[in-house]
């Protein structure tokens, strides 16, 4: 039972590059937290200073109520799950998992059982008498998760554990690792997680909140839903979602109705852009729309933009289409169904962005300027 | 056989036939690779062979027959070779090699083990210019250091016994194996280490439980090496050993070239064939952790 209170992190490495910029988090207790960002953003570097085995050059980490700066991995009350598994090699798995407990000295039957139930849990029980070189990547991981689980730690810290695996394993343990967080939550046992990883489905799909990282500092911490719907500044709305958030150059104009011009295009919206907007007249934006939240307009109703379709491609269940408005180009994603080649008139299409979707940046600083104070509008914005 | 040609069609046929051409002339190639390769070796191996042959030889014999199988074989070389002309016989001299040899190389792995640990582990404030004259020392001709050591072992009363031979290398002396370990260290990846140290172990145990046996082949070769060239090691003895009763074998082989005015070729030659022992024995005994060692920096993932 504990929970994780980071705060004003700092990391400077030896040569006097500074990693981590001074972040602060808190992960409750039973909390799935997810690292997320480009490679490089000192995820990583975070994780391992929680571990202990980076050191800390500035601000103070906590696990439950112990500050552990100065505290050795082993005594933090942390497990830890390797990219590359770094099983013991020359240790059966049997051994590899009951190695903690060796350490602590715990009396044999107690880890033999240990192992047996870890073993159960993972369906690793076949595999205890081999090798960590006569298993495959799957089985490697799940023994590297059951080499943390048997410790029963306050916190698990995972570092892209699954970027080894093709992408059919990965989909399994991603289902495999939220149901064993799940399972360990019901059995009242210490839950909390940290986990470390470049791919966003992965954070969507398994963080209870998510901690989107640039260049060692924070974008943003929210749960999956919020973060897709309510990105706070240009990046996040850009790392998230697929295909990415179109972003494009505009200018706010506000005498009487609202006006924006996108692309050298000029659009009116209503009131429920107007009442979010904190942006002042005439401020350069960045206006931000995601490929889904286009729809495409008639011949006859105005108010839209008209582009050219320079691509398309045929997904399946949605076709993606490439359109090129003014100097920009902007994807729009439209369901198959919904899909006619009728829109498309001499290559020419017009489209309509659903006013509650769209996001407006401050282009300098590229904050959100279109949350407003109310939180209403989170549910409102499906998908 | 017979049934399969009948419905073969000719074209078939013909795909067999140049098929076993094909496979005609790759034994025949083969045939000749091995027979090439079979003279080499023979080459090579022929100064051996014919040193085994000639202990068994009498000593006129040795050069009158050119051959390497003896005519009249005889135990005599070996019978008077043990015994030696001074009042030792050679099982003392294996002794001494014994008694030198074991704690060198055990301490050579323990101690070489531990500084390439830190050299390759452990940030420390000095440590380029510690390592850069630890390698400098490598490159160092090993002539340049004789008298220092001499003095300074002599000072300290080391002469005549033993520990000139092994102490040194028992501290980590000899920068090459550091060298190699430090280089075999590096390819391997921490990780283990940091998981071991997220287990709970700490920096000893580490070491003992999981860097100890990833570094096992290269520890075995550092074993090897350092027996083969103990056992070897004829100028280190003949420096600090002045008593014959603390005579390795590489010293006492030398022993029966002085003392007597006509040389007996067989015994010089049994006692060399006898020295060969331990180390061939103990060669083929590790061999494949040895080769191991050598030609892989790391482990596999
Ligand atoms: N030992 C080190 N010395 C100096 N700089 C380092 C060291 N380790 C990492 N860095 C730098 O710190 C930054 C963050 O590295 P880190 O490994 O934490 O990134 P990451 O977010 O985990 O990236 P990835 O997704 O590629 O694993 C990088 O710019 C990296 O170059
Ligand atoms: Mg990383």
């Amino acid at each position: 039972m504990a929970r994780l209170q980071i705060r004003n992190l700092e990391k400077v490495y030896g040569n006097a590059f500074k990693a981590v910029h001074g972040i602060s988090l808190d992960v409750n207790d039973g909390e799935f937290m997810v690292l997320v960002g480009p490679s490089g953003c000192a995820k990583s570097t975070t994780l391992r200073m929680i571990a202990g085995l980076e050191t800390i050059t500035g601000g103070e980490i906590r696990i439950g109520e112990r500050v552990v700066n100065n505290l050795a991995p082993g005594q933090r009350g942390v497990s830890m799950v390797f990219q590359n598994y770094a099983l013991y090699p020359h240790m059966k798995v049997r051994n590899n998992l009951a190695f903690s407990l060796k350490l602590k000295r715990r009396p044999k039957p107690e880890i033999e059982d240990a192992t047996r139930a870890v073993a159960g849990i993972l369906e690793i029980g076949e595999l205890l008498e081999r090798l960590p070189k006569q298993l495959s990547g799957g089985q490697a991981q799940r023994v590297a998760v059951g080499r943390a689980l048997i410790k029963k730690p306050d916190i698990f810290l995972f570092d892209e554990p699954l970027s080894n695996l093709d992408a059919k394993l990965r989909a399994s343990m991603r289902v495999r690792i939220t149901d064993l967080h799940k399972r360990l939550k019901q059995d009242g046992l210490s839950s909390t997680v940290v986990y470390v990883t470049h791919d966003q489905t992965e954070a969507m799909t398994m963080g209870d909140r998510i901690c989107v990282m640039k260049d060692g500092r924070i974008m943003q911490v929210a749960d999956p839903v919020t973060l897709y719907n309510r990105p706070e500044n240009t990046f996040v709305a850009g790392f998230i979602g697929s295909p990415e958030m179109n972003l494009v150059d505009g200018s706010l104009a506000r005498n009487g109705s609202l006006r924006i011009n996108i692309a050298g295009q000029t659009l009116a919206f209503g009131e429920d852009l107007a009442s979010r907007l904190t942006a002042r007249d005439g401020e350069a934006v960045t206006v931000g729309i995601r490929p889904q939240h286009f729809s495409i307009a008639g011949r006859g109703e105005d108010n839209a933009l008209e582009g050219r379709v320079s691509h398309l491609e045929f997904m399946g269940h949605e076709v993606y289409l490439h359109v090129e408005v003014g100097g920009a180009r902007l994807v729009v994603v439209v369901p198959s169904d919904r899909y006619d080649p009728a829109d498309i008139a001499d290559e020419r299409i017009r489209l309509k962005p659903r006013e509650e979707a769209v996001h407006v940046f401050d282009r300098e600083t590229g904050t959100n300027v279109s949350l407003s104070a109310t939180t209403g509008n989170a549910s409102k914005l499906g998908g | 056989m017979a049934e399969q040609a009948a419905i073969a069609s000719p074209r078939d046929v013909d795909i067999d036939r140049t098929l076993a051409e094909g496979r005609r002339i790759h034994a025949v190639s083969s045939a000749v690779r091995y027979a090439v390769l079979a003279a080499v070796g023979f080459i090579m191996l022929y100064p051996l062979i014919w040193l085994i042959g000639a202990s068994f030889k009498t000593n006129a014999e040795i050069f009158s027959n050119p051959g390497f199988i003896p005519l009249n074989p005889t135990l005599d070389g070996y019978i008077r070779g043990w015994q030696t002309s001074t009042p030792y016989t050679f099982a003392t001299f294996f002794w001494n090699t014994f008694l030198i040899i074991l704690p060198k190389t055990i301490g050579t792995a323990i101690s070489c083990t531990a500084v390439a640990y830190g050299f390759a582990r452990f940030d420390f404030p000095g440590k380029r210019i510690l390592f850069a004259s630890l390698i400098a020392t490598l490159l160092l001709p090993n002539v340049v250091t004789r008298i220092p050591q001499y003095l300074l072992f002599r000072d300290m009363g080391w002469l005549d016994t033993f520990l000139p031979l092994w102490v040194p290398s028992a501290l980590a002396g000899d920068a090459f194996f550091v060298f190699m370990l430090v280089q075999f260290l590096r390819a391997i990846p921490r990780d283990m280490e940091e998981a071991a140290r997220v287990d709970g172990a700490n920096t000893w145990q580490t070491l003992l439980f999981i860097v100890v046996p990833m570094l096992a082949p290269a520890l075995i070769s550092v074993c090897l090496f350092q027996f083969m060239w103990t056992m070897n090691d004829f100028l280190g003895p003949l420096i600090y050993l002045s008593s014959v009763d603390k005579y390795p074998v590489s010293l006492a082989l030398k022993l029966s070239i002085d003392t007597t005015e006509a040389f007996q070729w067989n015994s010089i030659l049994a006692m060399s064939v006898l020295a060969l022992v331990p180390s061939l024995t103990v060669f083929f005994l590790a061999q494949k952790y040895f080769i191991e060692g050598i030609s892989t920096g790391g482990l596999k993932g």
